[in-house]
């Protein structure tokens, strides 16, 4: 069987003496969408941010595609990596935020061919070429000269996904992608995730839709002060949940 | 309390009859009318004052004296701005930076060159060869040398006034870019992270782009301060236009005349300043939802309805 993209062994994380993350088991295989839910302050985004090293993780094991995250194996000695090592790893994982984080100072356009052209080499041409296509894809193809500040949230959180596709990603992190949005601009933005997943990316989704993660959810994992509760079929987790905790919080989104 | 509607047959006509009547500012009329009035009482006074002697402003304004201390005081200020922005960015960086042998570095310089007063620093430069009258570089306490300069070459008086206000303005500037990068968005650093981005990439496309806004105004201010700053250099012996013209008036007593012949020059060099400022503000301000920066004759002749077309908003 193929190594999972996302692999994670008792990972904990604590900020102080604050503990985020009490042990996290999980597994996302390639191709697979997980769905991350659990009530505010659980740790979800947290748990997205240690997958990219946005934070370290303080204890456990934490892989993707094999490789353990914020380190590099050589024989039997692991050696942690240099700031532009992980900004290396970095590349392949594509990461949208819940509050954009456009940069204001570039269009669309500019937003979306930034890194191509700056990080891995693309010459102008080509990375404007690729962006327009992936604009197109979002449905945004008219407003490649917007700046952030002229576009809707929703069109907003779009050219974020193009911007994170242009790097072509083999894994997207979302963390509650259409939580700043309102209500009737949350569907375009699920649209186009609905249509990632079935191209075959592999996502780690952080959402309060459980519409969307029961439709396009390969799994679904509930997740309570840094543990994880319950994980498995969505139809499972969130229609038919075993555990107490998880009941308690579906009555309550749903 | 209950709101109670104008009865429909009170409304006046059909909407496409209506007229908007935009709210007319008798106030800031008067008070433009008042100020011109004023301004024009004032120039005329100033015209006619003997005291003023304006055949002697007029025959100094033009004199070479006073272009050889222009010279001086232009090359001073931009250059000395320029070492002290692309110095005081540097700092700024290590300051914020996570290591701790920059971040001491990087806070003793500032508290050093903040702490001590501007005229010191300059004579230090200046007499810098009192204190070492050569420079080498070797290995300390062998007698192995590399290079050896005598410092009073390496350090004629133009260098070392460069070097004062250079290194001074760079601790001040260093606080001014340090605010400006922590005024972003934390948001905007972790994004260009998850892109691939290295953290001396991040800084110079995405997050000085943005601190530049909250970076120029006070900038502006700085070099404004260092045209006039650049007076102190005549301590050792650089002659600028302010130790020209006190060189003149001490000698003809004319002080008013030459004191009037500098303010002219000053605001002429000020009023030049603020060209590029405009076109650094309006550059660094794409993308944001006021528009760019407006000149201030434009501003205040759009604010009077009728002078000017109102300036739409850029498009994008
Ligand atoms: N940088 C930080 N420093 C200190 N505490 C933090 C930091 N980031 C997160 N925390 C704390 O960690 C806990 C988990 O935060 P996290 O953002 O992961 O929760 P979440 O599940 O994403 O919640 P939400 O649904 O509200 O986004 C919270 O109690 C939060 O206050
Ligand atoms: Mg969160």
């Amino acid at each position: 069987m193929a190594r999972p993209m996302v692999h994670a062994e008792g990972v904990r994380k604590h900020f102080g003496r604050l503990e985020v993350l009490k042990g996290i088991d999980l597994t996302v295989e390639r191709g697979q969408v997980c769905c991350l839910l659990g009530p505010s302050g659980s740790g979800k985004s947290t748990f997205l941010r240690c997958i990219n090293h946005l934070e370290k993780v303080d204890g456990g094991r934490l892989t993707v595609d094999g490789d353990l995250v914020g380190y590099r194996q050589s024989g039997n000695r692991l050696h942690e990596l240099r700031e532009a090592e992980v900004a290396e790893r970095r590349r392949e994982i594509g990461m949208v935020f819940q509050r954009f984080n456009l940069f204001p100072h570039m269009t669309a356009l500019e937003n979306v061919t930034e890194a191509p052209v700056r990080v891995a080499g693309v010459n102008r041409t080509d990375a404007r070429q690729d962006a327009l296509r992936l604009l197109e894809r979002v449905g945004l193809a008219d407003r490649a000269d917007h700046y952030p500040a002229q576009l809707s949230g929703g069109q907003q959180q779009r050219v974020a996904i193009a911007r994170a596709l242009a790097m072509k990603p083999k894994l997207m992190l979302f963390d509650e992608p259409t939580s700043a949005l309102d209500p009737e601009l949350v569907g375009d933005v699920l649209d186009v995730m609905r249509d990632l997943a079935a191209d075959g990316m592999t996502m780690v989704v952080v959402t309060h839709e459980i519409g969307f993660a029961r439709e396009v959810g390969d799994t679904a994992v509930f997740m309570d002060e840094g543990v994880v509760v319950e994980a498995g079929h969505p139809r499972t987790v969130l229609v038919a949940p075993e555990q107490e905790r998880t009941k308690a919080f579906l009555s309550k989104v749903l | 309390m209950p709101v109670t509607e104008r009865p429909a047959a009170a409304a006046p006509a059909r909407p496409d009859d209506l007229v908007a009547v935009p709210v007319r500012h008798w106030g800031q009329w008067t008070a433009a009318v008042v100020a011109v009035l004023g301004l024009i009482g004032l120039v005329g006074s100033l015209a006619k004052n003997p005291n003023l002697k304006w055949d002697v402003v007029g025959h100094y304004l033009f004199a070479d004296l006073i272009f050889d201390g222009l010279f001086t005081t232009l090359w001073l200020t931009v250059a000395a701005m320029a070492v002290g922005l692309v110095l005081g960015t540097l700092v700024a960086v290590m300051r914020l930076s996570a290591n701790p042998v920059l971040y001491g570095l990087s806070t003793g310089f500032v508290w050093l060159f903040r702490g001590t007063p501007l005229l010191v620093q300059i004579l230090f430069w200046g007499y810098a060869a009192a204190l070492y009258k050569h420079l080498m570089i070797g290995i300390p306490f062998t007698t192995v040398t590399f290079v050896e300069f005598d410092t009073n070459d390496l350090l004629p008086a133009s260098v070392a006034a460069l070097l004062a206000l250079g290194l001074n303005e760079a601790a001040y500037a260093s606080e001014i870019v340090r605010a400006g990068i922590q005024s972003v968005d934390p948001g905007q650093s972790e994004a260009a992270h998850s892109l691939g981005m290295k953290p001396a990439l991040t800084m110079r496309r995405i997050v000085l782009p943005q601190a530049m806004r909250v970076i120029i105004p006070p900038m502006g201010n700085e070099t404004i301060n260092m045209l006039k700053t650049t007076a102190y250099v005549s301590v050792i012996a650089a002659h600028d236009l302010m130790s020209n013209i006190q060189d003149v008036y001490n000698q003809n007593y004319q002080i008013i005349p030459l004191l009037v012949v500098a303010a002219l020059w000053y605001l002429a060099l000020v009023t030049v300043l603020s060209v590029p400022q405009a076109w650094l503000e309006r550059r660094y301000g794409r993308g944001t939802a006021r528009a760019g920066h407006v000149s201030p004759l434009r501003r205040m002749l759009t604010g009077l309805p009728g002078l000017l077309p109102t300036t739409r908003e850029r498009k994008g």
